[in-house]
């Protein structure tokens, strides 16, 4: 009895302590009733959290944190499989594997870089081009929220979420190079691609202090807005697969022998899937189960639909038949160009912005490629890049504090007058970006390990050559 | 005995056949095969990628016969292949200087 007794008195002791330590760390005082309902308000309604009292509610919300993790597995859904089997379908059979290998081998290699630095080189505090190294190796990123990305999501879920994006960007290069670059090469551009394009990109756009977040950031230079990606994602690796594909070289062969798609089954199947996972990219990007995310849902919808009846129409009246080929383009040009609008714009500016993603991009695929004469194997720049560009532009004209209200706090000026002159500077910098450090990454691994394979494993294909497998053996 | 070889559209086989079977006829080869005559292949565009495909997917029907039942087999596969279009194919008759059934030695018009 007497043991127990001071056991329990023990136990009371070092609750008292540890307690005492909490309230001396926090200092805050007890909620009242009425606080107590703002907090769960604001959980409701996506604000911010009441900051002189104790909050009751520990840890994130669970609505906006069920939500985004949902959302951060879509994304990853996008590239594996559906970009990879979207991608792996149009190319010759014997090299269906060596793209699904890139993707694969992006999406491991990705993950790495982002726990080390990635992650704290984007949203870690820092300068207005790159962020610090205060969450190197995800130090300090755990389950609470970090409010300045959102108050309610977990900083990890926040964290992983942007990390699908960080992985799907350099899957989308692989597009334009695809059928003649080793593996190796594609792993080594990758890698140092992150660290100039990729992660100062996402941080000027996307970071709290970042030179181009015109939406948070009162300080920003540049006033611009991107709601889902369309500078960081598309147009970076659009205009840097075009680069990439231009020092790479042609296809051995092109225009000579038969270089049709070997599996339009998989490319429709992998299209489907990348429309599905972009639910998660783009109404995702409001970080939140909100009424910016069921907007961003339905234009997202509508660009999509109508860039693909658009796309196969044109080919229907230029051609006589719509082609499958085609109804894919049009979803992933829809796709592709409402990505900076969808959280910005009304329904009605999402039809528009589909007409012109199902007629801009096939222009670009069709005519302008022909025209100039690069082999983007896969369109990853007549689709990215043009569609990217388009949508940002088409975001700084239709954008309106209707469909998101945050736009009237840092840029009620701006809005719906000369907004987009802001987004033809930010896509300015991201083009310049992509560019040059596309080019000076390419050449140096081509002079170092080499971006070609030979005629002869080129020829036999990359699947045996690299892989040391086949993507069908049929007997 | 004559052997018939006949290049047909792959659509049209089972007419063939029906026709075969109602001109006496108890067996039939069926080989796919690809190829072009005056048909030519066709055009795949993939955005804007255009591929010429020379070789049309068709059917080999062989038939070996009976000197004096190989006008009506002709007839009937004339009949049911025909649509009217290029690309209805072509039937060859060639001479066959033996034929022997495995199971029973039989050799000959008996052995077809």
């Amino acid at each position: 009895m007497r043991t127990k007794l001071s056991g329990f008195v023990t136990i009371g002791a070092v609750v008292t302590v540890l307690a005492g330590f909490a309230w001396a760390g926090e200092a805050l005082k007890e909620p009242s009733l009425e606080q107590r309902v703002a907090d769960l308000e604001a959980y409701v309604n996506n604000g911010s959290r009441l900051a002189d009292v104790a909050s009751k509610i520990s840890g994130p919300g669970p609505g906006h944190n069920a939500w985004l993790m949902v959302c951060a597995a879509l994304v990853l859904f996008m590239t594996l499989p559906g970009l990879a089997l979207f991608y792996g379908g149009l190319v010759r059979r014997k090299n269906v594997l060596s793209v699904l290998a890139q993707c694969l081998g992006i999406a491991g290699l990705v993950t790495i870089l982002w726990w080390a630095v990635g992650y704290s080189l984007v949203f870690g505090s820092g300068g207005s081009i790159l962020g610090g190294l205060g969450y190197a190796f995800l130090n300090g990123v755990d389950s609470a929220p970090n409010p300045d990305y959102s108050a309610w999501v977990s900083q990890n879920v926040f964290s992983i979420y942007q990390m699908m994006f960080a992985i799907i960007t350099p899957a989308l290069i692989v597009g334009a190079v695809a059928e003649r670059i080793k593996y190796a090469a594609v792993l080594t551009f990758v890698a140092l691609w992150m660290f100039v394009v990729y992660f100062p990109l996402a941080h000027m756009v996307w970071g709290a202090e970042g030179l181009m977040n015109g939406v948070w950031n009162a300080h920003s230079k540049i006033k611009a807005i991107d709601f889902a990606g369309g500078t960081v994602v598309h147009m970076s690796s659009g205009w840097s697969a075009l680069v990439l594909c231009l020092i790479v070289g042609k296809r051995l062969g092109l225009g000579k022998t038969t270089m049709a798609p070997h599996s339009m089954v998989l490319c429709m199947v992998g299209t489907s899937i990348l429309w599905i996972g972009w639910y998660g990219f783009n109404a995702g990007s409001a970080l939140a189960a909100d009424a910016i995310a069921s907007n961003a849902f339905v234009t997202t919808t509508l660009a999509t639909a109508i860039a693909s009846v658009t796309w196969a129409a044109i080919e229907w009246i230029t051609r006589g038949k719509p082609s499958v080929l085609g109804l894919c383009s049009g979803v992933v040009a829809g796709l592709v160009t409402v990505t900076p609008a969808c959280g910005f714009i009304t329904a009605t500016g999402a039809v528009a912005i589909g007409v012109f993603a199902g007629l801009i991009p096939f222009l670009a695929c069709v005519k302008l490629k022909a025209m100039l004469g690069y082999d983007d194997a896969l369109d990853t720049f007549g689709v990215h890049a043009v569609g990217g560009s388009l949508g940002s532009i088409l975001t700084g004209f239709l954008a309106t504090a209707k469909a998101n209200p945050n736009l009237a706090t840092n840029l009620g000026e701006i809005v719906g007058r000369t907004l987009w002159l802001h987004q033809l500077a930010a896509m300015a910098i991201t083009i310049v970006l992509a560019v040059a450090g596309s080019a000076v990454i390419a050449l140096l691994v081509k002079v170092t390990i080499g971006l070609r394979p030979n005629v002869e494993e080129e020829t036999v294909g990359l699947d045996v050559v690299d892989h040391g497998e086949q993507g069908y053996i049929l007997e | 005995m004559k052997k018939i070889e006949a290049i047909i559209k792959p659509f049209k086989l089972e007419d063939v056949k029906d026709a075969l079977a109602n001109a006496g006829v108890q067996g039939m080869t069926v080989i796919e095969v690809k190829g072009f005559g005056r048909q030519k292949g066709h055009t795949e565009i993939y955005r804007g990628s255009e591929y010429t495909v020379d070789f049309v997917p068709k059917l080999k029907i062989e038939i070996v016969l009976p000197d004096n039942v190989v006008e009506s087999a002709i007839e009937a596969i004339v009949a049911a292949a025909r649509t009217g279009k290029i690309g209805d194919g072509k039937i060859f008759v060639l001479p066959v200087e033996q034929a022997l059934r495995i199971r029973t030695g039989e050799c000959g018009d008996g052995a077809v």
